[in-house]
């Protein structure tokens, strides 16, 4: 019970010293991990749309594929990006080991299975009149699929929301990729992990707390964009 | 829905120029030095770097992993300079040609912690005896289990006793000296800690040190400059500019006078004239006692 109020305690203190470290951090942590999620709903996005509307063989192959993906250990795909990065590696000489965008890249293939499976579950769940009514009124392709993903935005929100929680909280690919290194590669997860490590309970949990306000705006702000929550 | 449709990418776009431009900050030469979490809990390293990014106009990434890690990662080239503490494994990485100069700096000190009351028995014991006292009491010892710097050296202790016993009550965290010293302290366990470590964490824990002092406990620490010729990208150049002055003597000075909670924590070896210098060549726990493979 010490633990949770000297916790609290560090917390307060955190904000009044506006601790540069713990803040530069947080804004790492959100810009790296709303980049990667980002890009992930660019290309998954219509992926999973695609997925869920047009029949091919191997369609089921590729769905299950998407669904494993979503359960993938960040420290295993951190491994993968690490072997990829590193300088013996293909992709050496993009320098991208022990650097911010490395993290982006191995979020992004954290987050796209996320996106696709659960866009892909949203869009074949919704009623067949919608596809109905979209081809009656003689809709393109694009305007079409526009339809389906704005009937299925709860899905979408979700899937978005889901990918971005996995990737602000992640620690594997941060810390393989990005090395933890000091206003460089810490993210707001790797700094708790340090202060946990180092003994620093209080200060960690401060994070922590931090880190779940960070969760709370960028899962308001999903939710006010996609107007999911209005009613349909 | 346009407006999401059109947000979407937009907002990506931008995304993707901030951090353009936050990160193609001024061509700064960039150092990659490999280096283990006790040395960086220490805190040794935000006294001498800072100095060293501002002297030589480069900056310094320190990645700090366990020392097998660190090792490894100068193995495959990913970093220029490699500053750890496990002399055997250190003579293997150059044995093998993965370095092209190696340096002591400075040495601190291991020591057994344990319950105040110290069920066993092994208060002022020489380590390796205490080890075995503990096993053979069936008592709870914490280790590392990591392959880190501490871990090897509690290697070393074993075999100079004559061998790990196995018994039910020995703890492998798999983590670092933090998080053990924890565990250890909630089991109330004896367990193998780098004094640094112990220093930060005496507040914390309600463990003493039992053994302490023995030439078997002491903890050198070396660099070695990565060897170039395995990747264009290594920077020899940097990395012997900062081994230079981690031994230099204005340096080895600063790492005499650096305190952890009111003690000098690190003992130079650079210092010219310093009797440690000398004896280092005959460290306690040598080589010769122990199969020349490294870790």
């Amino acid at each position: 019970m010490q633990l949770i109020w000297d916790s609290l305690s560090a917390a307060i203190q955190l904000v009044m010293t506006r601790d540069q470290a713990v803040f530069a951090a947080a804004a790492r942590s959100i810009w790296i991990s709303t980049t990667a999620v980002a890009l992930a709903t660019l290309i998954g996005l219509p992926l999973g749309v695609v997925l869920a509307r047009t029949r091919f063989r191997g369609n089921r192959l590729v769905v299950l594929a998407f669904r494993v993906g979503m359960a993938l250990p960040t420290v295993f795909v951190g491994m993968v990006c690490y072997a990829m990065f590193s300088r013996r590696g293909p992709l050496g000489p993009l320098d991208l080991l022990y650097s911010p965008w490395g993290i982006v890249i191995g979020e992004l293939v954290l987050a796209i299975p996320i996106i696709v499976g659960i866009s892909h579950g949203a869009v074949k769940a919704l009623d067949p009149r919608v596809a109905e009514t979209a081809w009656t009124l003689g809709a393109g392709p694009v305007r079409r699929w526009a339809t389906y993903v704005s009937e299925a935005r709860v899905g979408v929100m979700l899937a978005i929301l889901t990918a971005f929680a996995r990737c602000v909280t992640e620690l594997g690919i941060a810390m393989i990729v990005g090395g933890n290194i000091l206003h460089r590669t810490r993210t707001l997860a790797t700094a708790t992990a340090l202060e946990t490590s180092k003994g620093e309970f209080a200060r960690g949990m401060a994070m922590g707390s931090l880190l779940l306000i960070v969760a709370l705006v960028v899962t308001s702000l999903i939710g006010w964009v996609s107007q999911a929550d209005e009613r349909a | 829905m346009t407006r999401q449709l059109i947000l979407c990418p937009l907002f990506t776009a931008i995304l993707l120029t901030a951090g353009c431009s936050s990160h193609r900050s001024p061509r700064l030469q960039v150092l990659r030095l490999a280096t283990t979490t006790s040395t960086r809990d220490s805190g040794l390293l935000g006294v001498l770097v800072p100095r060293f990014e501002r002297q030589q106009q480069v900056r310094v990434d320190v990645i700090a992993v366990g020392t097998g890690a660190a090792l490894k990662l100068g193995e495959a080239g990913d970093v220029d300079v490699v500053f750890v503490h496990a002399r055997q494994a250190e003579d293997a990485f150059m044995a093998a040609g993965h370095g092209i100069r190696r340096e002591d700096v400075m040495y601190n000190t291991f020591e057994i912690l344990g319950p105040s009351a110290d069920p066993a028995g092994v208060r002022g014991l020489d380590p390796a005896s205490a080890l075995q006292k503990i096993a053979a009491g069936g008592f709870v010892f914490v280790s590392r289990g990591d392959n880190s710097g501490t871990h090897k050296r509690e290697h070393l202790l074993w075999k100079k006793g004559g061998g790990q016993p196995v018994w039910t009550d020995y703890v492998e965290t798999g983590q670092g000296m933090g998080i053990t010293l924890t565990i250890a302290d909630q089991m109330q366990a004896y367990v193998l800690t780098d004094r640094g470590t112990y220093l930060r964490f005496k507040n914390k824990i309600d463990l003493a040190p039992l053994v302490t002092n023995s030439p078997d406990l002491r903890n050198p620490y070396g660099i070695i400059v990565v060897n170039p010729a395995k990747h264009p990208a290594i920077r020899a150049d940097l990395a012997n500019a900062f081994v230079d002055y981690v031994v230099s003597a204005d340096v080895q000075k600063r790492i005499q006078n650096y305190q952890v909670e009111g003690e000098s924590l690190f003992h130079p070896l650079r210092l010219t004239g310093s009797k440690e210098a000398v004896s280092n060549q005959r460290s306690a726990v040598s080589q010769k006692d122990l199969p020349s493979a490294g870790h």
